[in-house]
């Protein structure tokens, strides 16, 4: 799922970003260098951010969008889509329509929760290995890192999920998370080489700043492009990864999601009974929500990349 | 030399922490293997037989000794491709399960594979050439888009399309109408149900290519030695293929290995959704009934292909490109 669904494309991720010089931040008060004007300067950036702020509103006024409960069995089950039911019912007499604006949610919350989790271990083991780069440390945590990126991650998530009996979200963000932290931790350390030799930090060592120091409040706020471009796409990755459990029966078991509405429609045969909506709707919000923010992340690479902006 | 020793010191290493961690999994979870099999087999809530869990215990092979001492056995066990008796499929072991779905997933994803890669890097190049143009633009768009789009949705839309709507090809399972075997009507089949998950995953897999090709040939282009040959006056269309395409292709050999991960995890889903009696479908049929052994079996083939993979990748590489080998030396 890639992130699952959507591994590192293949040959982009070898390069990293050419960072902005620190002089170019010391000159951050030229207010056309803003950084969000930057990214909103971008169109894709723009309809991207606009979507997913209208996905975030949803998901937040659910009780007052969605016209029944995510769980309201009381209605005729299986009907096809209808004015009382937009999308039509499932078996459990549930309301389409209502679960999908509360999928939303979920959606959204594994996205955020493993994006961030995701990328703080990204952060912590590209940035020591970096740093420490040539030495033992860098050494093993090179090799972990491969060795995550080697290992095919949608497989390992559902190894690891199906031994556990009760299945919350903190469990899938949980594993999510710590099966896809690697493209982003080796495009990390690629960085902090380029930035680790450069004058200002040399300066900073010879002012007596200790390494976590210089790590975190010298090097770290000159990779601010990089890291939120890393969010954008773990938690892209992460969006994925849950619906593609969720399609295999292994969501969260407490709440309901875009993917699970899929499995429930999968299971029972909607597609030969004519219920296209019920399997169109939820795929459909999830790749719209997915697209708009890998056009965020075009945005976001105008950061790093000012060769890109000249649109 | 150097640097195909160090890549073959990685893949036995990465190896051996797959190993580990497919030996780790389960002894990470709270439970006795025994016990839970047993619930599965008598329900939820019902009261557990001691006696049956010890029948099961020993039906397992139950671990028993120091955690090093079942560390060895396994790992003995693993290099005679003992991977485990089958929850579900009993009396068969494990390794006999996967054998009888193997090929059906190789030959699938091997065929996807091969066509995504020849289109993808097609594609891309010639987008990167034309950079900017109408084709260029429709082609970053539409892969940008579908790359987003879920497998298993994509897999629903077809059925419902293609399969139910126009009835034009089966909708689920590998065969049905002729028995197995090396024969015409076989092939014509199984080929047949084969065709709508192949091209769910040929829907997909060729934008990671469209894309990788295309950045790294624009990036290629921009290359002082392009500058010299376009100087030189040669044809466009050698410079094209001969000089920027030929190098931008050099990453896509090493970024196929890892991109083979990604179509297997992808597979499961497709192949679940379309009921094709593959690996994938194994996997999500293991998920469902609990059987932990082949569930196990299959992740460590997953990840053990894709290992070997990179490894002929690396090495490969390493023969292309002198750099990669001086660079690593």
């Amino acid at each position: 799922m890639s992130s699952a669904q959507n591994p590192v494309l293949p040959g982009t991720s070898i390069s990293p970003a050419e960072p902005p010089a620190p002089e170019e931040q010391a000159a951050g008060s030229d207010v056309a260098d803003r950084w969000y004007r930057v990214v909103w300067s971008s169109k894709k950036a723009r309809v991207g951010i606009v979507v997913v702020a209208i996905y975030v509103l949803v998901a937040l006024l659910a009780p007052v969008i969605a016209p029944y409960g995510p769980t309201d069995g009381s209605f005729t089950p299986l009907t096809g889509p209808s004015a009382r039911h937009l999308l039509g019912t499932n078996v459990a007499g549930v309301d389409v329509f209502s679960q999908v604006i509360y999928g939303s949610r979920v959606s959204l919350l594994v996205g955020l929760l493993g994006g961030l989790l995701a990328t703080a271990i990204a952060l912590l083991i590209g940035l020591v290995s970096g740093y420490a780069e040539g030495t033992v440390v860098d050494d093993v945590l090179t090799f972990l890192t491969n060795t995550a990126l080697v290992i095919p991650v949608l497989p390992l998530i559902i190894t690891l999920v199906a031994y556990s009996d009760t299945r919350g979200i903190p469990l899938i963000v949980g594993v999510i998370a710590i099966t896809s932290w690697a493209g982003a931790a080796r495009g990390k350390r690629a960085q902090i080489i380029t930035l680790r030799n450069r004058d200002f930090v040399t300066a900073a060592k010879f002012s007596g700043d200790g390494t976590l120091r210089i790590i975190f409040s010298e090097i770290l706020p000159n990779m601010t492009s990089l890291v939120a471009a890393a969010f954008v796409g773990a938690a892209t990755g992460a969006i994925g990864a849950e619906a593609g459990l969720a399609v295999l029966g292994l969501g969260s078991s407490d709440s309901v999601s875009w993917g699970t509405i899929l499995y429930q429609a999968d299971a029972a045969g909607a597609i030969s009974q004519g219920l296209f909506a019920w399997v169109f709707v939820p795929g459909l919000v999830l790749a719209i929500l997915i697209t708009s923010m890998a056009f965020i992340n075009f945005g976001i690479d105008l950061l790093s990349n000012p060769h890109l902006r000249e649109d | 030399m150097r640097y195909f020793a160090r890549k073959v010191g990685f893949f036995v290493l990465t190896l051996w922490a797959v190993v580990t961690l497919n030996f780790m999994i389960p002894r990470l979870q709270p439970g006795d293997p025994a016990e839970l099999m047993v619930q599965n087999l008598v329900g939820k809530n019902a009261q557990l037989n001691r006696a049956q869990v010890e029948a099961m215990r020993d039906l397992l092979g139950a671990p028993s000794g120091s955690l090093f001492s079942q560390y060895w056995n396994y790992l003995g066990q693993l290099i005679q491709g003992n991977l485990g008796i089958s929850y579900t499929y009993f009396p068969y072991s494990v390794a006999e399960v996967i054998g009888m779905a193997f090929w059906w997933t190789v030959i699938l994803v091997g065929a996807v594979q091969v066509l995504s890669f020849a289109i993808g890097i097609l594609l891309g190049a010639f987008a990167a050439w034309r950079r900017n143009s109408r084709f260029d633009t429709s082609v970053t768009v539409i892969s940008t888009f579908v790359g987003t789009l879920q497998p298993f949705w994509i897999a629903l839309l077809l059925i419902y399309g293609l399969g139910y709507g126009l009835g034009w090809f089966p909708t689920a399972g590998g065969y049905e109408a002729s028995t197995p075997g090396f024969n015409g009507a076989f092939i014509y089949d199984a080929v047949s149900h084969a065709f709508l998950p192949a091209l769910t995953l040929m829907i997909v897999t060729p934008i990671g290519w469209i894309l990788g090709m295309r950045n790294t040939m624009i990036m290629n282009l921009g290359e002082d030695y392009i500058r010299l040959a376009r100087a030189k006056g040669l044809p466009d269309r050698m410079i094209a293929l001969r000089y920027a395409a030929r190098n931008a292709l050099l990453p896509s050999v090493a970024g196929f290995a890892l991109a083979l991960g990604g179509v297997l995890g992808g597979t499961i889903l497709v192949e679940t959704v379309f009921d094709y009696p593959g690996l994938g479908r194994l996997m999500g049929e293991a998920v469902g009934i609990k059987d932990y052994p082949l569930l196990q079996g299959l992740m460590l083939l997953t990840a053990v292909v894709t290992l070997v993979a990179n490894l002929i990748a690396d090495l490969l590489y390493g023969i292309l490109d002198p750099r990669a080998r001086r660079a690593a030396a």
